[in-house]
């Protein structure tokens, strides 16, 4: 497992969720992904994804008036 | 996957693998394009329903009506994306794919032009079908599923449209519409028995009722319904800033900063040479800040006031006329004057005061 870490501050939905998909795509399960932003719609999106993909949200919030979400990659996808 | 387990048990018991393969039904898998809207939710989860695996594409333009304009106004928003949403009441994934540089094309040359405003709707259903043919064709599917309803919008679901986009889209017969199949040629999902085409449906027009309908009967009770259609390019009063940036640069091109800052602001051109974006609350003027690397800029000094970009050339007389338009809009209106510091994306600072203009002088046809 590692921690990987993805800015997205100054991005507007949906492309915090964009980006976390996309760089999600490449991690390996277990690794956890650390994602900074600053629009707070990521708060909501960013979760409603993990649901859908069985990610689990491991801990968000606000730090220094910025947001972040720290997911952790599922074991195997719910889908297959 | 019960079809897998099912067949692992047969070939256990049976040794007969070929024979149990050929009788097994092969899991078809179909690509649904959500918008977040109504629609395509409803004609997802026919396709659903059928026993056909579904997963959804929906395509950021950088025009698409989302949270965008409330996340600026309102920090506490946390507008819920209703692609997402959709996609998690239906239990099926959602692929999100940015497409704002290829979408330019579509809206700068659309080969069917404009419908009331600067929407290419008939192109860009072209496009995003096309699209998931592309991704329907990477990721092994079978067939592509959307939520038109002939009749339904003037430009781009007309009887004599769909095959233009099922032609241009090169989606051809594997462009399923399930609200609307009966009402078409069979397509192949339907010749083949992927799908079952009794069980879709004929809806046509305007009226939003069968599908309101449907949605209850389905037990949907909560869903979007987004007036008049899905981006801000069917949006007049969107499009007019766009032309006039258009217009202003002698050339029809735009970043996707461009087309996020046309929804941001009271947008004001008082000089052909210049335009002034005005934030209405503390959201904008958080939101504009993140630009002042790029623009011209006014901060209000003396009052509370709304962060001012500016775009063009300005002379000193530009600058002061900015302010004295700039002062109208923060707490000093009726202040005899109004202090701003005056911010070049170098660096550069000035000072200047002035006294704000009366209601009177601001100029209806200087507002875009
Ligand atoms: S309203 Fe906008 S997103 Fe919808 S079809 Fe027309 S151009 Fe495309």
């Amino acid at each position: 497992m590692s921690l990987h870490h993805l800015d997205v501050r100054n991005l507007l939905c949906p492309m915090p969720v964009i980006r976390t998909q996309n760089q999600v795509a490449d991690l390996a399960p277990g690794d956890e992904l650390e994602v900074l932003c600053t629009d707070p719609g990521a708060l909501t999106d960013i979760p409603a994804w993990c649901r859908i993909e069985g990610h689990e949200v491991v801990q968000s919030g606000e730090r220094n008036g910025e947001f972040f979400v720290r997911l952790k990659v599922a074991q195997s996808s719910v889908f297959y | 996957m019960r079809h897998v387990n099912a067949t692992l048990f047969a070939v256990l018991v049976n040794k007969d693998w070929r024979h149990i393969m050929e009788k097994t039904p092969k899991l078809r898998k179909a690509v649904a394009l959500i918008s977040g809207g109504l629609d395509s939710m409803l004609a997802a989860r026919v396709v659903k329903d059928q026993g056909v695996h579904v997963e959804g594409l929906n395509f950021f333009t950088g025009f698409c009506v989302e949270g965008h304009t409330h996340a600026i106004r309102n920090r506490k928003g946390g507008k819920r994306n209703n692609a997402l949403w959709v996609a998690e009441q239906l239990g099926i994934r959602l692929h999100i794919i940015d497409v704002i540089e290829e979408y330019k094309d579509v809206v700068i040359n659309p080969r069917h032009g404009y419908g009331a405003n600067l929407n290419p709707c008939l192109d860009c259903k072209s496009f995003m079908v096309g699209k998931a043919r592309e991704w329907m064709e990477h990721n092994g599917f079978d067939f592509i599923v959307t939520g038109e309803v002939v009749g339904q919008r003037p430009m781009s679901q007309r009887r004599d449209t769909f095959p233009v986009i099922a032609r241009e889209s090169g989606a051809n017969d594997r462009l399923l519409r399930p609200l609307c199949a009966k009402l078409q040629p069979p397509t192949l999902p339907e010749r083949k028995g992927w799908v079952d085409r009794e069980g879709l449906y004929r809806f046509s027009g305007r009226s939003r009722k069968p599908q309101i309908r449907l949605a209850e009967t389905l037990k949907i009770d909560e869903f979007s319904q987004p007036a008049g259609g899905c981006c801000f390019l069917t949006d007049a009063s969107y499009t007019a800033k766009m032309k006039d940036m258009w217009q202003a640069r002698g050339e029809r091109s735009y970043d996707l900063d461009d087309i996020m800052l046309l929804k941001v602001g009271r947008h004001l051109r008082p000089v052909a040479h210049f335009k002034m974006i005005i934030a209405r609350d503390e959201g904008e003027t958080n939101y504009l800040l993140g630009y002042r690397n790029r623009f011209h800029h006014l901060v209000m000094t003396s009052h509370g006031g709304p962060l001012t970009l500016l775009e063009g050339q300005l002379s000193d007389d530009d600058l002061s006329l900015a302010a004295k338009i700039a002062a109208r809009f923060g707490q000093g209106r009726d202040a005899a004057e109004v202090s701003f510091l005056a911010v070049t994306p170098d660096g550069p600072e000035k000072r200047l005061s002035v006294a704000p203009l009366k209601p009177n002088q601001i100029s209806d046809t200087w507002y875009l």
